[in-house]
Protein backbone atom coordinates (compact mmCIF):
# COMPACT_ATOMS: atom_id res chain seq x y z
CA UNK A 1 0.00 0.00 0.00
CA UNK A 2 2.72 2.45 0.50
CA UNK A 3 4.27 1.43 -2.42
CA UNK A 4 1.46 2.31 -4.21
CA UNK A 5 1.27 5.67 -2.18
CA UNK A 6 4.45 6.18 -3.30
CA UNK A 7 4.05 5.54 -6.92
CA UNK A 8 1.06 7.73 -7.58
CA UNK A 9 2.31 10.94 -5.36
CA UNK A 10 5.38 10.15 -7.99
CA UNK A 11 3.31 10.57 -10.68
CA UNK A 12 1.42 13.26 -9.65
CA UNK A 13 4.71 15.61 -8.96
CA UNK A 14 5.34 13.96 -12.86
CA UNK A 15 2.24 15.92 -14.11
CA UNK A 16 3.05 19.23 -12.34
CA UNK A 17 6.42 19.27 -13.45
CA UNK A 18 4.88 18.61 -17.28
CA UNK A 19 2.37 21.47 -16.92
CA UNK A 20 4.38 23.86 -15.18
CA UNK A 21 7.48 23.94 -17.49
CA UNK A 22 4.63 23.51 -20.38
CA UNK A 23 3.37 27.02 -18.75
CA UNK A 24 6.81 28.35 -18.58
CA UNK A 25 7.37 27.82 -22.32
CA UNK A 26 4.38 28.92 -23.87
CA UNK A 27 5.13 32.21 -21.86
CA UNK A 28 8.58 32.50 -23.37
CA UNK A 29 7.77 30.94 -26.44
CA UNK A 30 5.77 34.53 -27.93
CA UNK A 31 8.48 36.63 -27.45
CA UNK A 32 9.26 39.33 -24.24
CA UNK A 33 7.63 37.92 -21.10
CA UNK A 34 7.65 41.46 -19.90
CA UNK A 35 5.20 42.27 -22.34
CA UNK A 36 2.95 39.82 -20.57
CA UNK A 37 3.65 39.74 -17.16
CA UNK A 38 3.42 43.72 -16.67
CA UNK A 39 0.40 46.09 -17.62
CA UNK A 40 0.33 47.75 -20.37
CA UNK A 41 0.98 50.84 -19.17
CA UNK A 42 4.16 49.78 -16.86
CA UNK A 43 6.97 52.18 -16.61
CA UNK A 44 10.33 51.47 -17.89
CA UNK A 45 11.86 51.31 -14.70
CA UNK A 46 9.33 48.74 -13.64
CA UNK A 47 10.32 46.68 -16.49
CA UNK A 48 13.90 46.70 -15.93
CA UNK A 49 13.45 45.69 -12.21
CA UNK A 50 10.95 42.53 -13.66
CA UNK A 51 14.20 41.77 -16.24
CA UNK A 52 16.61 41.59 -13.39
CA UNK A 53 14.20 39.64 -10.46
CA UNK A 54 13.35 36.76 -13.24
CA UNK A 55 16.78 36.94 -15.10
CA UNK A 56 15.21 37.31 -17.98
CA UNK A 57 18.41 38.71 -19.72
CA UNK A 58 20.19 35.37 -18.52
CA UNK A 59 20.48 31.59 -20.18
CA UNK A 60 17.03 29.90 -20.20
CA UNK A 61 17.64 27.21 -17.98
CA UNK A 62 18.28 29.86 -14.93
CA UNK A 63 15.03 31.59 -15.55
CA UNK A 64 13.54 28.23 -15.36
CA UNK A 65 15.04 27.85 -11.67
CA UNK A 66 13.43 31.58 -11.17
CA UNK A 67 10.65 30.61 -11.90
CA UNK A 68 10.19 27.25 -10.21
CA UNK A 69 11.77 28.48 -7.17
CA UNK A 70 8.82 31.39 -6.88
CA UNK A 71 6.51 28.89 -7.88
CA UNK A 72 7.36 25.78 -4.86
CA UNK A 73 7.08 29.04 -2.69
CA UNK A 74 3.58 30.24 -3.36
CA UNK A 75 5.24 33.29 -5.75
CA UNK A 76 3.33 33.01 -9.35
CA UNK A 77 3.26 37.07 -9.81
CA UNK A 78 1.31 39.88 -9.44
CA UNK A 79 -2.29 39.70 -10.95
CA UNK A 80 -2.37 42.33 -13.71
CA UNK A 81 -6.24 43.15 -12.77
CA UNK A 82 -6.44 42.80 -9.34
CA UNK A 83 -3.09 43.97 -8.27
CA UNK A 84 -2.26 41.73 -5.62
CA UNK A 85 -0.30 38.30 -5.55
CA UNK A 86 -1.98 36.25 -8.12
CA UNK A 87 -1.99 32.96 -5.82
CA UNK A 88 -4.18 35.20 -3.33
CA UNK A 89 -6.84 36.24 -5.34
CA UNK A 90 -7.39 32.34 -6.65
CA UNK A 91 -7.68 31.53 -3.51
CA UNK A 92 -9.99 34.08 -2.19
CA UNK A 93 -12.03 32.81 -4.93
CA UNK A 94 -12.31 29.20 -4.19
CA UNK A 95 -14.26 28.45 -1.59
CA UNK A 96 -17.38 30.21 -4.06
CA UNK A 97 -16.64 27.25 -5.99
CA UNK A 98 -16.31 24.52 -3.74
CA UNK A 99 -19.77 25.62 -2.68
CA UNK A 100 -21.44 24.43 -5.66
CA UNK A 101 -19.68 21.02 -5.86
CA UNK A 102 -22.21 19.26 -2.78
CA UNK A 103 -24.76 19.87 -4.82
CA UNK A 104 -23.57 19.09 -8.38
CA UNK A 105 -22.04 15.74 -7.12
CA UNK A 106 -25.01 15.13 -5.33
CA UNK A 107 -27.14 15.91 -8.24
CA UNK A 108 -25.41 13.69 -10.17
CA UNK A 109 -25.39 10.79 -7.94
CA UNK A 110 -29.10 10.97 -7.68
CA UNK A 111 -29.97 10.80 -11.22
CA UNK A 112 -26.82 9.36 -12.54
CA UNK A 113 -27.34 5.80 -10.44
CA UNK A 114 -30.61 5.37 -10.53
CA UNK A 115 -31.05 6.17 -14.43
CA UNK A 116 -27.73 4.36 -15.33
CA UNK A 117 -28.87 1.00 -13.55
CA UNK A 118 -32.59 1.21 -14.79
CA UNK A 119 -31.81 1.71 -18.30
CA UNK A 120 -28.94 -1.54 -17.89
CA UNK A 121 -32.19 -3.64 -16.05
CA UNK A 122 -34.66 -2.72 -18.95
CA UNK A 123 -31.95 -2.66 -22.09
CA UNK A 124 -33.48 -1.70 -25.43
CA UNK A 125 -37.22 -1.06 -23.76
CA UNK A 126 -38.64 2.11 -22.90
CA UNK A 127 -36.67 3.50 -19.96
CA UNK A 128 -33.42 2.46 -21.86
CA UNK A 129 -34.51 4.63 -24.87
CA UNK A 130 -35.57 7.49 -23.06
CA UNK A 131 -32.29 7.80 -21.08
CA UNK A 132 -30.53 7.07 -23.80
CA UNK A 133 -31.83 9.49 -25.49
CA UNK A 134 -31.24 12.28 -22.43
CA UNK A 135 -27.77 11.10 -22.69
CA UNK A 136 -27.15 11.71 -26.25
CA UNK A 137 -28.87 15.41 -25.86
CA UNK A 138 -26.73 15.78 -23.03
CA UNK A 139 -23.81 15.06 -24.47
CA UNK A 140 -24.13 17.10 -27.43
CA UNK A 141 -25.63 19.87 -26.04
CA UNK A 142 -22.60 22.45 -24.98
CA UNK A 143 -22.62 23.20 -21.38
CA UNK A 144 -22.59 26.82 -21.74
CA UNK A 145 -25.63 27.17 -23.97
CA UNK A 146 -27.91 25.28 -21.35
CA UNK A 147 -27.02 27.88 -19.45
CA UNK A 148 -28.33 30.40 -21.04
CA UNK A 149 -31.45 28.31 -22.37
CA UNK A 150 -31.97 27.77 -18.47
CA UNK A 151 -31.58 31.54 -18.00
CA UNK A 152 -34.05 32.00 -20.96
CA UNK A 153 -36.71 29.77 -19.27
CA UNK A 154 -36.48 30.54 -15.69
CA UNK A 155 -35.54 33.66 -15.23
CA UNK A 156 -36.67 35.85 -18.38
CA UNK A 157 -39.74 33.72 -19.31
CA UNK A 158 -40.89 32.48 -15.79
CA UNK A 159 -39.01 34.66 -13.16
CA UNK A 160 -38.60 31.85 -10.79
CA UNK A 161 -34.64 32.31 -10.44
CA UNK A 162 -32.18 35.06 -10.30
CA UNK A 163 -29.79 34.20 -13.54
CA UNK A 164 -26.86 35.73 -12.16
CA UNK A 165 -24.23 36.04 -8.95
CA UNK A 166 -24.55 34.54 -5.58
CA UNK A 167 -27.27 34.39 -3.60
CA UNK A 168 -29.54 32.83 -1.20
CA UNK A 169 -30.25 29.35 -2.00
CA UNK A 170 -32.25 30.62 -5.51
CA UNK A 171 -28.89 31.14 -6.80
CA UNK A 172 -26.93 28.19 -6.42
CA UNK A 173 -30.33 26.43 -8.42
CA UNK A 174 -29.09 26.67 -11.91
CA UNK A 175 -25.58 26.62 -12.06
CA UNK A 176 -25.72 23.23 -10.04
CA UNK A 177 -28.32 22.13 -12.48
CA UNK A 178 -26.19 23.22 -15.36
CA UNK A 179 -23.00 21.59 -14.20
CA UNK A 180 -24.60 18.32 -13.01
CA UNK A 181 -26.34 18.17 -16.26
CA UNK A 182 -22.80 18.28 -18.07
CA UNK A 183 -22.27 15.05 -15.72
CA UNK A 184 -25.12 13.25 -15.84
CA UNK A 185 -24.91 11.97 -19.41
CA UNK A 186 -21.19 10.32 -19.46
CA UNK A 187 -22.05 9.13 -15.35
CA UNK A 188 -25.32 6.98 -16.22
CA UNK A 189 -23.84 6.06 -19.63
CA UNK A 190 -20.33 4.57 -17.89
CA UNK A 191 -22.82 3.23 -15.12
CA UNK A 192 -25.40 1.54 -17.68
CA UNK A 193 -22.64 -0.28 -19.55
CA UNK A 194 -20.84 -1.87 -16.31
CA UNK A 195 -23.75 -2.97 -14.89
CA UNK A 196 -24.67 -4.73 -17.96
CA UNK A 197 -21.28 -6.32 -17.66
CA UNK A 198 -21.62 -7.36 -14.37
CA UNK A 199 -25.19 -8.40 -14.75
CA UNK A 200 -23.77 -11.53 -16.53
CA UNK A 201 -21.22 -12.50 -13.92
CA UNK A 202 -20.87 -15.68 -11.82
CA UNK A 203 -21.43 -14.32 -8.41
CA UNK A 204 -24.98 -12.50 -10.16
CA UNK A 205 -25.86 -15.61 -11.25
CA UNK A 206 -25.06 -17.15 -7.67
CA UNK A 207 -26.55 -14.66 -5.53
CA UNK A 208 -29.95 -15.02 -7.64
CA UNK A 209 -29.29 -19.17 -7.02
CA UNK A 210 -28.96 -18.31 -3.35
CA UNK A 211 -32.39 -16.70 -3.42
CA UNK A 212 -31.46 -13.22 -2.46
CA UNK A 213 -34.39 -10.83 -3.70
CA UNK A 214 -33.72 -9.54 -6.61
CA UNK A 215 -33.17 -5.71 -5.17
CA UNK A 216 -30.55 -7.06 -2.98
CA UNK A 217 -28.76 -8.44 -5.88
CA UNK A 218 -29.00 -5.45 -8.11
CA UNK A 219 -28.78 -2.80 -5.72
CA UNK A 220 -26.11 -4.16 -3.30
CA UNK A 221 -24.09 -7.05 -5.25
CA UNK A 222 -24.26 -5.09 -8.43
CA UNK A 223 -23.97 -2.01 -8.03
CA UNK A 224 -21.17 -1.66 -5.91
CA UNK A 225 -18.78 -3.86 -8.54
CA UNK A 226 -20.77 -1.22 -11.09
CA UNK A 227 -19.24 1.69 -9.46
CA UNK A 228 -15.74 0.79 -9.63
CA UNK A 229 -15.25 1.77 -13.31
CA UNK A 230 -16.61 5.39 -12.38
CA UNK A 231 -13.88 6.01 -10.17
CA UNK A 232 -11.34 4.69 -12.65
CA UNK A 233 -12.33 7.50 -14.47
CA UNK A 234 -12.84 9.84 -12.13
CA UNK A 235 -9.43 11.76 -13.63
CA UNK A 236 -11.19 12.28 -16.63
CA UNK A 237 -14.57 13.32 -14.81
CA UNK A 238 -12.46 15.83 -12.81
CA UNK A 239 -11.05 17.56 -16.26
CA UNK A 240 -14.54 17.67 -17.26
CA UNK A 241 -15.78 18.85 -13.94
CA UNK A 242 -13.22 22.08 -14.61
CA UNK A 243 -14.35 22.58 -17.87
CA UNK A 244 -17.61 22.47 -16.86
CA UNK A 245 -17.00 25.00 -13.96
CA UNK A 246 -15.13 27.45 -16.40
CA UNK A 247 -18.08 27.82 -18.61
CA UNK A 248 -20.88 27.64 -16.10
CA UNK A 249 -19.48 29.90 -14.01
CA UNK A 250 -19.00 32.17 -16.78
CA UNK A 251 -22.43 32.04 -18.09
CA UNK A 252 -23.93 32.92 -14.10
CA UNK A 253 -21.21 35.48 -13.59
CA UNK A 254 -20.38 33.40 -10.04
CA UNK A 255 -16.99 34.62 -8.56
CA UNK A 256 -15.39 31.53 -8.41
CA UNK A 257 -12.26 30.11 -9.79
CA UNK A 258 -13.80 29.10 -13.13
CA UNK A 259 -15.06 32.83 -13.65
CA UNK A 260 -11.56 33.82 -12.72
CA UNK A 261 -10.14 32.26 -15.20
CA UNK A 262 -12.38 33.58 -17.90
CA UNK A 263 -11.66 37.18 -16.33
CA UNK A 264 -7.61 36.04 -16.93
CA UNK A 265 -8.70 35.54 -20.54
CA UNK A 266 -10.81 38.45 -21.43
CA UNK A 267 -8.30 40.93 -19.35
CA UNK A 268 -5.18 39.27 -21.24
CA UNK A 269 -4.11 38.50 -17.38
CA UNK A 270 -1.35 36.53 -18.18
CA UNK A 271 0.12 36.34 -14.69
CA UNK A 272 -3.06 35.08 -13.19
CA UNK A 273 -4.08 33.01 -15.70
CA UNK A 274 -0.70 31.16 -15.41
CA UNK A 275 -1.19 30.79 -11.49
CA UNK A 276 -5.32 29.22 -11.91
CA UNK A 277 -3.27 26.76 -14.64
CA UNK A 278 -0.94 25.68 -11.98
CA UNK A 279 -3.20 25.89 -9.30
CA UNK A 280 -5.79 23.68 -10.75
CA UNK A 281 -3.13 21.12 -11.63
CA UNK A 282 -2.27 21.24 -8.34
CA UNK A 283 -5.92 20.51 -7.12
CA UNK A 284 -6.47 18.03 -9.24
CA UNK A 285 -3.15 16.18 -8.17
CA UNK A 286 -4.57 16.30 -4.56
CA UNK A 287 -7.58 15.61 -5.17
CA UNK A 288 -6.93 12.25 -7.74
CA UNK A 289 -4.74 11.01 -4.98
CA UNK A 290 -6.95 11.28 -2.47
CA UNK A 291 -9.17 9.23 -4.95
CA UNK A 292 -6.79 6.97 -5.74
CA UNK A 293 -5.92 5.84 -2.43
CA UNK A 294 -9.56 5.33 -1.62
CA UNK A 295 -9.78 3.04 -4.78
CA UNK A 296 -6.59 1.38 -3.43
CA UNK A 297 -8.47 0.83 -0.46
CA UNK A 298 -11.77 -0.24 -1.45
CA UNK A 299 -10.51 -2.09 -4.30
CA UNK A 300 -7.82 -5.00 -3.01
CA UNK A 301 -6.52 -5.92 -6.72
CA UNK A 302 -5.30 -2.55 -7.38
CA UNK A 303 -2.96 -1.95 -4.69
CA UNK A 304 -1.26 -5.41 -5.71
CA UNK A 305 -0.83 -4.24 -9.88
CA UNK B 1 -25.68 -3.78 -40.43
CA UNK B 2 -27.91 -1.04 -39.97
CA UNK B 3 -29.29 1.09 -43.18
CA UNK B 4 -27.66 4.10 -43.81
CA UNK B 5 -28.17 7.33 -41.24
CA UNK B 6 -30.24 8.88 -44.03
CA UNK B 7 -30.84 11.88 -41.67
CA UNK B 8 -28.14 12.32 -40.36
CA UNK B 9 -26.20 12.34 -43.96
CA UNK B 10 -28.52 14.68 -44.92
CA UNK B 11 -28.17 17.43 -42.07
CA UNK B 12 -24.65 17.04 -42.68
CA UNK B 13 -24.59 17.47 -46.39
CA UNK B 14 -26.85 20.80 -45.72
CA UNK B 15 -24.08 21.76 -43.34
CA UNK B 16 -21.24 21.52 -46.04
CA UNK B 17 -23.82 22.79 -48.73
CA UNK B 18 -24.51 25.63 -46.76
CA UNK B 19 -20.34 26.01 -45.41
CA UNK B 20 -19.26 26.72 -49.25
CA UNK B 21 -21.93 28.26 -50.78
CA UNK B 22 -22.84 30.61 -48.15
CA UNK B 23 -22.09 33.81 -50.25
CA UNK B 24 -24.77 32.70 -53.01
CA UNK B 25 -27.00 30.93 -50.49
CA UNK B 26 -27.84 35.05 -48.87
CA UNK B 27 -27.92 38.55 -50.22
CA UNK B 28 -26.83 39.54 -46.45
CA UNK B 29 -23.16 39.93 -45.27
CA UNK B 30 -21.92 38.51 -42.48
CA UNK B 31 -19.64 41.64 -41.49
CA UNK B 32 -20.91 44.58 -42.48
CA UNK B 33 -23.63 46.31 -40.12
CA UNK B 34 -26.77 47.85 -40.91
CA UNK B 35 -27.55 49.91 -37.83
CA UNK B 36 -31.17 51.42 -38.73
CA UNK B 37 -32.36 47.46 -38.85
CA UNK B 38 -31.01 46.32 -35.80
CA UNK B 39 -32.35 43.69 -33.46
CA UNK B 40 -35.57 43.05 -35.53
CA UNK B 41 -36.53 39.58 -34.25
CA UNK B 42 -37.45 36.31 -36.78
CA UNK B 43 -39.97 37.01 -39.17
CA UNK B 44 -42.57 34.63 -37.37
CA UNK B 45 -42.94 37.56 -34.24
CA UNK B 46 -45.27 40.50 -34.83
CA UNK B 47 -42.30 43.11 -35.05
CA UNK B 48 -40.20 40.62 -37.53
CA UNK B 49 -39.95 40.89 -41.49
CA UNK B 50 -38.86 38.26 -44.30
CA UNK B 51 -36.16 40.67 -45.15
CA UNK B 52 -34.53 38.88 -42.47
CA UNK B 53 -35.48 35.44 -41.52
CA UNK B 54 -34.10 34.79 -38.53
CA UNK B 55 -33.88 38.37 -37.72
CA UNK B 56 -30.81 40.58 -36.81
CA UNK B 57 -28.44 41.37 -34.25
CA UNK B 58 -27.35 43.99 -32.11
CA UNK B 59 -25.59 45.43 -35.15
CA UNK B 60 -28.37 44.70 -37.47
CA UNK B 61 -26.33 41.94 -39.02
CA UNK B 62 -28.62 39.28 -40.21
CA UNK B 63 -28.41 36.12 -37.99
CA UNK B 64 -29.19 33.59 -40.58
CA UNK B 65 -26.39 34.59 -42.79
CA UNK B 66 -24.29 34.33 -39.69
CA UNK B 67 -25.31 31.27 -38.88
CA UNK B 68 -24.08 29.68 -42.92
CA UNK B 69 -20.82 31.66 -42.44
CA UNK B 70 -20.65 30.40 -38.87
CA UNK B 71 -20.78 26.49 -40.65
CA UNK B 72 -17.85 27.33 -42.53
CA UNK B 73 -15.50 28.24 -39.44
CA UNK B 74 -16.56 25.25 -37.76
CA UNK B 75 -16.02 22.89 -40.09
CA UNK B 76 -12.79 24.45 -41.47
CA UNK B 77 -11.50 24.40 -37.83
CA UNK B 78 -12.62 20.95 -37.32
CA UNK B 79 -11.17 19.85 -40.14
CA UNK B 80 -7.62 21.36 -39.41
CA UNK B 81 -7.86 20.15 -35.87
CA UNK B 82 -8.63 16.83 -36.45
CA UNK B 83 -6.00 16.97 -39.10
CA UNK B 84 -3.09 18.27 -36.70
CA UNK B 85 -4.71 16.34 -33.35
CA UNK B 86 -5.39 13.20 -34.95
CA UNK B 87 -2.45 13.32 -36.94
CA UNK B 88 0.06 13.45 -33.86
CA UNK B 89 -2.30 11.08 -32.04
CA UNK B 90 -1.77 8.97 -35.04
CA UNK B 91 2.51 8.83 -35.20
CA UNK B 92 2.24 8.70 -31.53
CA UNK B 93 -0.04 5.71 -31.25
CA UNK B 94 1.91 4.00 -33.48
CA UNK B 95 5.66 4.60 -32.99
CA UNK B 96 4.51 4.17 -29.14
CA UNK B 97 3.32 0.70 -29.96
CA UNK B 98 5.54 -0.34 -32.15
CA UNK B 99 8.82 0.54 -30.34
CA UNK B 100 7.73 -0.04 -27.81
CA UNK B 101 10.50 0.14 -24.73
CA UNK B 102 11.20 3.13 -22.46
CA UNK B 103 9.74 5.29 -25.54
CA UNK B 104 6.65 4.03 -25.20
CA UNK B 105 6.20 3.90 -21.23
CA UNK B 106 7.63 7.92 -21.31
CA UNK B 107 5.01 8.69 -24.31
CA UNK B 108 1.78 7.15 -22.28
CA UNK B 109 3.28 8.93 -19.24
CA UNK B 110 2.39 12.33 -20.87
CA UNK B 111 -0.82 10.34 -22.13
CA UNK B 112 -1.82 9.66 -19.05
CA UNK B 113 -0.98 13.75 -17.95
CA UNK B 114 -2.99 14.70 -20.34
CA UNK B 115 -6.03 12.79 -19.50
CA UNK B 116 -5.62 14.10 -16.09
CA UNK B 117 -5.59 17.73 -16.75
CA UNK B 118 -7.86 19.76 -18.67
CA UNK B 119 -6.37 20.58 -22.28
CA UNK B 120 -8.89 24.00 -22.41
CA UNK B 121 -6.96 25.07 -19.55
CA UNK B 122 -3.92 25.02 -22.02
CA UNK B 123 -5.76 26.25 -25.17
CA UNK B 124 -6.93 29.42 -23.12
CA UNK B 125 -2.77 29.94 -21.86
CA UNK B 126 -2.30 29.73 -25.92
CA UNK B 127 -4.86 32.25 -26.70
CA UNK B 128 -3.48 34.61 -24.16
CA UNK B 129 -0.02 34.54 -25.63
CA UNK B 130 -0.48 33.57 -28.79
CA UNK B 131 -3.15 35.73 -29.65
CA UNK B 132 -6.65 35.08 -30.83
CA UNK B 133 -6.65 33.20 -34.33
CA UNK B 134 -7.33 29.83 -36.26
CA UNK B 135 -4.02 28.90 -35.57
CA UNK B 136 -4.25 29.30 -32.14
CA UNK B 137 -6.94 27.69 -32.20
CA UNK B 138 -6.19 24.78 -33.91
CA UNK B 139 -3.23 23.85 -31.91
CA UNK B 140 -5.37 24.51 -28.76
CA UNK B 141 -8.04 21.77 -30.06
CA UNK B 142 -5.22 19.53 -31.19
CA UNK B 143 -3.79 19.37 -27.54
CA UNK B 144 -7.40 18.46 -26.21
CA UNK B 145 -7.13 15.63 -28.95
CA UNK B 146 -4.31 14.10 -29.31
CA UNK B 147 -3.59 11.75 -26.37
CA UNK B 148 -7.48 10.29 -26.91
CA UNK B 149 -5.89 9.11 -30.44
CA UNK B 150 -2.63 8.01 -29.52
CA UNK B 151 -3.97 5.60 -26.43
CA UNK B 152 -6.78 3.56 -28.83
CA UNK B 153 -4.18 3.39 -31.55
CA UNK B 154 -1.32 2.28 -29.61
CA UNK B 155 -3.59 -0.79 -28.72
CA UNK B 156 -4.65 -2.15 -32.11
CA UNK B 157 -0.82 -1.47 -32.98
CA UNK B 158 0.17 -3.97 -30.19
CA UNK B 159 -2.24 -6.19 -31.50
CA UNK B 160 -1.18 -5.89 -35.21
CA UNK B 161 2.78 -6.15 -34.01
CA UNK B 162 2.07 -10.41 -33.19
CA UNK B 163 0.50 -10.53 -36.60
CA UNK B 164 2.39 -12.79 -39.18
CA UNK B 165 2.66 -10.11 -41.77
CA UNK B 166 4.77 -8.08 -39.80
CA UNK B 167 7.00 -10.49 -38.76
CA UNK B 168 7.52 -11.94 -42.52
CA UNK B 169 8.18 -8.38 -43.15
CA UNK B 170 10.99 -8.72 -41.22
CA UNK B 171 12.16 -11.77 -42.48
CA UNK B 172 12.36 -9.68 -45.61
CA UNK B 173 14.82 -6.99 -44.27
CA UNK B 174 12.25 -4.10 -44.33
CA UNK B 175 13.18 -1.30 -41.85
CA UNK B 176 11.41 -0.31 -38.80
CA UNK B 177 10.28 2.98 -40.10
CA UNK B 178 9.33 1.02 -43.41
CA UNK B 179 7.04 -1.56 -41.54
CA UNK B 180 4.97 1.56 -39.47
CA UNK B 181 4.45 3.27 -42.29
CA UNK B 182 3.69 0.52 -45.33
CA UNK B 183 2.11 -2.00 -42.63
CA UNK B 184 0.63 -1.09 -39.40
CA UNK B 185 -0.28 2.34 -41.00
CA UNK B 186 -3.00 1.26 -43.40
CA UNK B 187 -4.19 -1.30 -41.13
CA UNK B 188 -4.95 1.23 -38.39
CA UNK B 189 -6.88 3.74 -40.75
CA UNK B 190 -10.09 2.39 -40.18
CA UNK B 191 -9.73 2.48 -36.54
CA UNK B 192 -8.42 6.13 -36.95
CA UNK B 193 -11.67 7.00 -39.53
CA UNK B 194 -13.92 5.62 -36.99
CA UNK B 195 -12.31 8.15 -34.69
CA UNK B 196 -12.16 11.43 -36.54
CA UNK B 197 -15.51 11.04 -36.85
CA UNK B 198 -16.26 10.34 -33.35
CA UNK B 199 -14.63 13.18 -32.30
CA UNK B 200 -16.78 15.91 -34.67
CA UNK B 201 -18.84 16.78 -31.87
CA UNK B 202 -16.64 17.15 -29.38
CA UNK B 203 -14.15 19.30 -31.41
CA UNK B 204 -16.97 21.40 -32.85
CA UNK B 205 -18.09 21.80 -28.66
CA UNK B 206 -14.60 22.82 -27.83
CA UNK B 207 -14.38 25.65 -30.82
CA UNK B 208 -17.76 27.31 -29.43
CA UNK B 209 -17.16 26.86 -26.05
CA UNK B 210 -13.30 28.83 -26.70
CA UNK B 211 -14.91 31.31 -28.94
CA UNK B 212 -17.67 31.77 -26.42
CA UNK B 213 -14.56 32.69 -23.47
CA UNK B 214 -13.10 34.96 -26.11
CA UNK B 215 -10.36 32.46 -26.82
CA UNK B 216 -11.62 31.35 -30.24
CA UNK B 217 -11.99 33.03 -33.64
CA UNK B 218 -12.30 36.53 -33.05
CA UNK B 219 -15.05 38.89 -34.12
CA UNK B 220 -16.27 40.08 -36.78
CA UNK B 221 -16.06 36.72 -37.91
CA UNK B 222 -19.38 34.63 -37.59
CA UNK B 223 -18.82 31.66 -35.12
CA UNK B 224 -21.42 30.02 -33.56
CA UNK B 225 -19.80 30.05 -30.29
CA UNK B 226 -19.26 33.49 -30.22
CA UNK B 227 -22.66 34.11 -31.50
CA UNK B 228 -24.00 33.15 -28.59
CA UNK B 229 -21.74 34.88 -26.29
CA UNK B 230 -22.97 38.13 -28.01
CA UNK B 231 -26.33 37.65 -27.56
CA UNK B 232 -26.01 36.28 -23.99
CA UNK B 233 -26.34 40.00 -22.80
CA UNK B 234 -29.53 40.15 -24.77
CA UNK B 235 -31.48 37.06 -23.70
CA UNK B 236 -34.07 39.33 -21.99
CA UNK B 237 -35.26 41.15 -25.15
CA UNK B 238 -33.60 39.49 -28.08
CA UNK B 239 -33.40 35.54 -27.25
CA UNK B 240 -32.93 34.67 -31.20
CA UNK B 241 -29.46 35.85 -30.70
CA UNK B 242 -28.09 33.48 -28.62
CA UNK B 243 -30.63 30.50 -28.78
CA UNK B 244 -30.39 30.02 -32.19
CA UNK B 245 -26.77 29.42 -32.93
CA UNK B 246 -27.12 27.26 -30.00
CA UNK B 247 -30.08 24.86 -31.47
CA UNK B 248 -27.20 24.92 -35.14
CA UNK B 249 -24.65 23.87 -32.33
CA UNK B 250 -26.64 20.81 -30.56
CA UNK B 251 -28.47 20.11 -33.96
CA UNK B 252 -24.99 19.72 -35.66
CA UNK B 253 -23.09 17.99 -32.92
CA UNK B 254 -26.13 15.27 -32.29
CA UNK B 255 -25.90 14.50 -35.86
CA UNK B 256 -22.10 13.71 -36.07
CA UNK B 257 -22.16 11.73 -32.78
CA UNK B 258 -24.99 9.13 -34.24
CA UNK B 259 -23.05 9.23 -37.57
CA UNK B 260 -19.79 8.67 -35.78
CA UNK B 261 -21.77 5.61 -33.97
CA UNK B 262 -23.11 4.37 -37.16
CA UNK B 263 -19.79 4.43 -38.88
CA UNK B 264 -18.04 2.81 -35.58
CA UNK B 265 -20.70 -0.53 -35.86
CA UNK B 266 -20.51 -0.33 -39.66
CA UNK B 267 -16.33 -0.67 -39.66
CA UNK B 268 -14.84 -1.26 -36.34
CA UNK B 269 -17.65 -2.88 -33.82
CA UNK B 270 -14.09 -3.29 -31.11
CA UNK B 271 -14.79 0.15 -30.13
CA UNK B 272 -18.06 -0.35 -29.19
CA UNK B 273 -16.45 -0.16 -25.45
CA UNK B 274 -15.72 3.48 -25.51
Amino acid sequence: MQRYIVKRLFQGLLLLVIVSTIVFAVGRLTGNPVDLLLPEEASEEERQAMIEALGLDGPILEQFVVFITGAVQGDLGVSIRYRQPAVDVFFSRLPNTLMLMPGVMLLAIVMAIPLGVLSALRRGRLTDRISGTIAVLGIATPNFWLGILLIYLFSVQLGWLPSSRMGDWSHFVLPTVTLGTFLVAGFMRLIRSSMLDILDSEFVKLARIKGLSEMKVVWKHCLRNALIPVLTLWGVFMGALVTGTIVTETVYAWPGVGRLTYEAVIFRDYPLLQAVVIMDAVLILVINLVVDILYAYVDPRIRFT
Amino acid sequence: MRKLPWVSILIIGGMVFAAIFAPYLTPHSPIEQTLPDKLLPPFWEATGSTKYILGTDIFGRDVLTRLLYGARVSLIVTALSLLVGGGVGLTIGIASGYIGGRLDSLLMRLVDAAFTFPAILFALLLAVTMGQGLDTLVVAIGLLLWAGFARIIRGEVLALKQRDFVALAKVHGCSELRIMVTHILPNVMNTFMVLVTLNVGAVIVAEASLSFLGAGIPPPTPSWGLMVAEGRGKISSAWWLSLLPGIAITMVVLTFNLFGDWLRDRLDPKLRQL
